[in-house]
């Protein structure tokens, strides 16, 4: 079957996906939103490397979506395991509170 | 029994090992033995090579030891050599022969000094050196024997260093000498550019065949040599450290300040009497300082109060002489002096070191006075010294020397009447300050009570001291009675004879000028600070006299000019410098990276979000670029 969407549109909804990710980051106060938007900015450039695959007929990009996939996983064990540190040590998830480490 | 020569040198500096580092744990009595011990026992080494160098001559007329080779740098490898032929031999004598004495002495006058072994240490060092100066077979060894005489004499300068005037003098006489010494090592350099070599025979036998006679680079060299001279002896320009230096104990002045150290610098140019001999206008320049010193100094000695001040002026006066009769290529002469005038210097500067210690460490003249009857043997050692320094006629020795340079200040080829009328004035002056200085010394009332009489330790060595100030004049007499050359005889297996003018042979008339004038100069004394003393006063009325007195005084105000020309700039551009010029440009770099640093530490503001938005603004200036190119 072939597919008729384009990959241009493909690509535009990454790139879309992309910054509502980086948007959540810069935007949400709170450290579990700001790791699920960094889920979707990897996802969405997931979405980009299979669609490029596919219009190259390339098995790269679907390799390339498996090892972010391993990766996400990883980031989020670490950064939950963050996160809960940071709520015993602070009491808070509200990333403005946490401005320690200025110089 | 010339193999023993290296043990000469040696002992003193095995003393002074021991004595530096382990002084404090020697009892008194060993430390005088070690310190004086090693030094007369070099004098009697000396005796021995002395009577076989004499009895049995080398062929070659020179004997020469290695010890073994310094070091080795390409084609350069200075050895440790020791060398020794007849002007050598005299130089040996006289260090290590006066040098005991003045041991010896000094063993009973520093007896209550606290740095008894530190005392001992440093004058063995500097005996060490001078004898390794002396002995030196190249210029590099020399100028070590050099530069270890130089750092002795401000150690010794500033011996008694709680009084900050005398670690003053130290510095003055260390920093001035040092103005020579780099012309001196200037002057190395040029030799060894020039032939390769610094090996003192080598050097000579070479110089006349690459230089012709008054080759421009002999000029130099001479002159640069001439500059390192003047400043161990105390030469016009470079003589003002000289009066100051009596700041150290009298055994010290009389060891560094008469008898050796600043002879080196006669030393020197005698050694190198080719490379003068090749420049007659550097020849000329040694004359006119010499000259010009002479009377200078002369005239500065007839002011001055401080015994110990009008003996430092009186050697600068009398090596001015030295410097006369090299200048005017009466090289035997010169040399001859330089014995004389070290023993009766030493024996001076000795017996005055022990009138100051009897008069409670009294160095005004004006407050001594009276001591003929009081202190005889001191007064007739310090006689016969100050008779031989006026040159008394016929019986003291230092007649022979002194009348020797004053005729061939006229008679010799590259002598001047000028010269001579110069130095025939100085004579006069010489024989006024003596006379003036022992009247106020010797005769008169008494003015200050004697506190203790001088010992058996420091007596004996006076005592033989005179005896040579005395006889050792005979052993050169001039031609015109006895004509008795043992001394120049020697000589003149090293040094050229004296060529003099043709048509000269009236020394007589001469000898009659010089007696004249030193008599002259006793009897002017002896009216103003005798018979009249009220011209003195009378003198005192008039202003220009008193305007006279004060420059003689200050040394013909050479430390005010030298005060204005270089101490005073130096100071002041110290001043500005204060913060280094150059520290500016580093100061700057700090500066600028310490602005940077706080001009962009806001944007560390610990706020995550701020640091995703430097990240996604980076990342969109990066890709625009990308595309846009």
């Amino acid at each position: 079957m072939k597919s008729s969407i384009s990959i241009e549109m493909v690509m535009l909804l990454a790139g879309l996906l992309f910054v509502l990710g980086i948007a959540g980051v810069i935007i949400r106060k709170n450290i579990i939103f700001m790791l699920l938007s960094v889920e979707v900015m990897l996802n969405a450039s997931g979405l980009a490397f299979v669609a490029a695959g596919s219009r190259w007929a390339q098995p790269d990009g679907q390799v390339m979506f498996i090892f972010i996939l391993a990766m996400a996983a990883a980031e989020v064990s670490i950064g939950l395991a963050l996160i809960l540190q940071i709520y015993h040590q602070h009491k808070s998830l509200d990333i403005d509170k946490l401005k320690e480490m200025k110089g | 029994m010339n193999n023993l020569l290296w043990l000469v040198p040696t002992l003193p500096l095995v003393s002074f090992l021991i004595l530096a580092l382990a002084g404090k744990h020697v009892s008194r009595v060993w430390v005088a033995i070690i310190g004086a011990g090693s030094v007369s026992l070099s004098a009697i080494i000396t005796l021995i090579i002395g009577i076989s160098f004499l009895s049995l001559p080398p062929a070659t007329g020179n004997y020469s030891q290695t010890l073994w080779t310094w070091m080795q740098v390409g084609g350069f490898n200075p050895k440790i050599t020791l060398f020794l032929d007849a002007l050598s031999l005299i130089f040996v004598f006289v260090i290590t022969f006066i040098g005991a004495l003045i041991h010896i002495y000094s063993v009973g006058f520093m007896a209550d000094d606290k740095d008894y072994s530190r005392f001992f240490a440093c004058m063995n060092l500097f005996v060490f050196s001078m004898l390794l100066l002396v002995l030196a077979d190249n210029l590099l060894l020399l100028y070590l024997g050099w530069e270890g005489v130089g750092l002795c004499s401000y150690l010794l300068i500033g011996f008694w260093y709680e009084n900050p005037a005398n670690g003053y003098a130290a510095r003055k006489a260390f920093i001035i000498t040092r103005v020579g010494d780099t012309a001196m090592a200037i002057g190395l350099f040029v030799i060894f550019y020039q032939f390769g070599t610094l090996v003192i025979p080598d050097v000579l036998a070479k110089a006349p065949i690459l230089w012709h006679q008054g080759a421009y680079m002999a000029t130099i060299t001479a002159l640069l040599l001439l500059a390192g001279g003047v400043g161990k002896s105390a030469q016009l320009p470079l003589q003002t450290w000289l009066p100051d230096a009596m700041a150290g104990p009298s055994p010290v002045s009389a060891l560094i300040h008469a008898a050796t150290m600043v002879t080196a610098g006669v030393y020197l140019i005698a050694r190198m009497h080719v490379i003068f001999q090749l420049s007659p206008i550097a020849q000329m320049i040694v004359a006119v300082i010499g000259t010009a010193t002479l009377f200078i100094a002369g005239l500065s000695a007839l002011t001055q109060y401080d015994i110990k001040r009008v003996l430092a002026y009186s050697t600068i006066s009398q090596i001015g002489y030295m410097f006369l009769a090299l200048g005017v290529g009466a090289w035997t002469a010169a040399i001859f002096h330089f014995v004389i005038h070290a023993f009766f210097k030493a024996l001076l500067f000795l017996a005055a070191g022990a009138v100051i210690e009897a008069l409670h460490h009294e160095h005004n003249m004006f407050k001594m006075g009276g001591l003929k009857n009081k202190l005889p043997v001191i007064f007739w050692t310090f006689l016969v010294g100050s008779a031989s320094l006026a040159a008394l006629p016929l019986i003291s020795a230092g007649f022979y020397s002194k009348d020797q340079i004053l005729w061939y200040a006229w008679a010799s080829q590259s002598g001047n009447p000028l010269l001579w009328f110069i130095a025939l004035l100085g004579a006069f002056i010489t024989a006024l300050y003596t006379t003036r200085m022992m009247i106020l010394v010797f005769w008169g009332e008494a003015k200050t009570a004697i506190g203790h009489h001088p010992g058996k330790l420091m007596t004996v060595p006076l005592i033989i001291l005179a005896f040579f100030s005395l006889f050792a004049g005979f052993i050169e007499l001039p031609h015109n009675f006895g004509h008795f050359t043992l001394f120049s005889n020697l000589l003149h297996q090293v040094l050229p004879e004296t060529v003099l003018k043709a048509g000269i042979n009236t020394e007589l008339q001469f000898q009659v000028l010089a007696s004249l004038s030193t008599f002259g100069g006793i009897y002017l004394a002896y009216i103003f600070y005798y018979k009249q003393p009220q011209r003195i006063e009378k003198l005192k009325q008039s202003g220009f006299a008193m305007n006279l007195y004060f420059f003689w005084f200050s040394g013909w105000g050479f430390d005010k000019l030298y005060n204005v020309l270089i101490v005073k700039p130096i100071v002041f551009i110290a001043n500005i410098n204060k913060n280094d010029v150059v520290d500016k440009l580093y100061q700057g770099i700090t500066f600028v990276t310490i602005r940077l640093y706080q001009s962009l530490s806001f944007t560390q503001s610990g706020s995550l979000r701020w640091y995703v938005m430097g990240l996604v603004i980076g990342a969109i200036i990066i890709l625009s670029i990308q595309i846009m190119l």
